[in-house]
């Protein structure tokens, strides 16, 4: 579990983040969404370490990230995978080397063992045949599913994806949603995504956080989502008018399944 | 101008403290290693060899070009083509043409990998990429370029005794003869102490140009422009001081 607790980020005069405070669940898909400039990418940053925030603590397992020295972060980060927007794969390894690397710098295994264990998760993103290409070969999917798989390789207890869909056809969306929502529940971690793919709100948003000009805008659900009076989310969510003649007839489903009920409870 | 000075100064000698930090993976470490060894020295050996001929050749002839006079033996062409070549050339100039060939492949390589997030991913995995990424760099250089300049000593040395016999300046023997008048071994070891120092210039300013960039292309682009035009001053400067302390 990550807790953010008032984190505040500024450049200059220009404050990013405006005292945010939220909790990511572990077995959770947790998603920032947000308008383009409205402090995600600057907050998904700040909370592995990668820019360092000016006030407000972020919590690893209860643990104070922010209070860490650099080599106890190191030690956090190890535990950490992630999946960049470019996929940052290394151009001059093959996509085996690129998933082996974490394993070749922190395991002690034998070759034979990390050999066997990159196969592993190769073949759970369903690219053992492209072992041996480089990245220069392959398309933008096959190379979001390399990232991810070298995310995993390291069993990691925390993943963080920035933006994972950028750039790709609907289906290749899904399915890297898909593999991403898996892992997750597979693993039991932590997964934070930063998106604004509406796809990926819908499909695996168990719990999302909306961003709004820095603050924190909105918290909940998938299901919650549907059923939202904030006006500012409703406009980024369902922004056409096929979005929201969409968003009427998910209502309508659910009033006929009752799922309106619990929801009503919560309003 | 002075503040900006200031500012790069103070971040290449962080950028210089942060290199030094307990590896990850001595063994990951040492591959990285290695591999600059081959690419900055291997990588390069090419165009050392070519611009070393044909400096010794025209030195040779320049020389024999203006030492007119019949008091003065030939074979002293072959003296001031060897102290010319082993004082200044081979260090200096081999210095500025790696400056080129190795600075800009030094600052673009670490530029791309910034911009395509490659230097965050390794980060994330909790590496100090300063010492993966720029303390092999530099070690390599300043191991690999004394070594450059030598080899571009002796292929000077002898395109110039080529040169002058197939221009039918002197002879074989007279070059041979010339070459060992008053030979100072200290020569050697100031070409030495010059080429260590260029080397380490060389890959710290190109490797803090790159790690430093922000933005896209362009900007790798310009990053590499910079880090080459930064290390030719920096090698001349460091060339006038070490001349007026070490001579």
């Amino acid at each position: 579990m990550i807790e953010l607790q008032d984190i505040t980020k500024s450049f200059g005069d220009k404050e990013i983040l405006k005292g945010v405070s939220a909790v990511m669940e572990s077995g959770k898909v947790n998603l920032i969404i947000g308008a383009s400039g409205s402090g995600k990418t600057v907050m998904m940053k700040c909370i592995v370490g990668l820019m360092t925030i000016n006030t407000g603590k972020i919590l690893y397992d209860q643990e104070d990230f922010t209070a860490m020295e650099e080599k106890e972060k190191k030690l956090v980060r190890q535990k950490i995978g992630m999946l960049f927007q470019g996929s940052a794969l290394f151009d001059s390894m093959t996509v085996e080397q690129n998933v082996m690397f974490p394993l070749d710098m922190f395991s002690r295994d034998t070759l034979r063992d990390k050999k066997k264990r990159v196969m592993e998760c190769l073949e759970r993103v369903q690219l053992k045949d492209a072992a041996k290409k480089f990245p220069a070969e392959i398309s933008g999917g096959m190379k979001k599913r390399v990232g991810i798989a070298r995310a995993i390789v390291l069993n990691p207890k925390y993943l963080f994806c920035d933006e994972p869909n950028s750039g790709l056809d609907p289906q290749t969306s899904l399915l890297i949603d898909k593999l991403i929502k898996e892992l997750t529940v597979e693993y039991n971690i932590t997964t934070v995504i930063n998106t604004h793919d509406m796809n990926t709100v819908m499909e695996s948003g168990d719990h999302i956080v909306y961003m709004y000009q820095g603050k924190k805008q909105w918290e909940g659900s998938n299901k919650d989502i549907v059923f939202s009076k904030d006006q500012k989310l409703n406009d980024f969510i369902f922004a056409s008018e096929f979005l929201r003649e969409a968003k009427e007839m998910r209502q309508l489903d659910l009033f006929k399944d009752g799922s309106w009920r619990d929801q009503l409870k919560k309003d | 101008m002075e503040f900006k000075f200031f500012y790069h100064f103070g971040n290449f000698l962080l950028m210089l403290k942060g290199m030094f930090s307990r590896p990850e993976n001595f063994k990951m470490y040492w591959k990285q290693f290695m591999q600059q060894c081959v690419d900055i020295g291997v990588g390069s050996f090419g165009i050392v060899f070519i611009i070393s001929l044909f400096m010794g050749g025209v030195t040779t002839l320049q020389t024999a070009y203006q030492l007119v006079s019949p008091i003065i033996p030939k074979s002293t062409i072959a003296q001031v083509v060897r102290d010319t070549i082993i004082l200044e050339f081979a260090p200096t100039l081999t210095s500025i043409v790696l400056a080129g060939v190795i600075g800009s492949k030094i600052a673009s390589e670490l530029g791309n990998m910034r911009i395509s997030e490659q230097i965050d991913a390794l980060e994330m995995m909790g590496i100090n990429t300063k010492g993966y990424l720029i303390a092999p760099k530099i070690l390599a250089a300043t191991l690999m370029i004394p070594v450059l300049v030598a080899i571009a000593g002796f292929l000077g040395i002898w395109g110039g005794k080529e040169a002058g016999v197939l221009s039918g300046v002197l002879s074989s023997e007279q070059f041979m003869q010339g070459l060992r008048q008053e030979f100072k071994a200290y020569n050697v070891f100031f070409a030495m102490a010059k080429s260590f120092s260029f080397g380490f210039i060389i890959a710290s300013v190109s490797a803090y140009y790159g790690y430093n960039v922000q933005g896209g292309a362009l900007e790798i682009g310009k990053a590499s422009t910079t880090a080459v035009v930064v290390s030719c001053v920096l090698v001349l400067f460091m060339d006038y001081a070490l001349t007026a302390i070490l001579l």
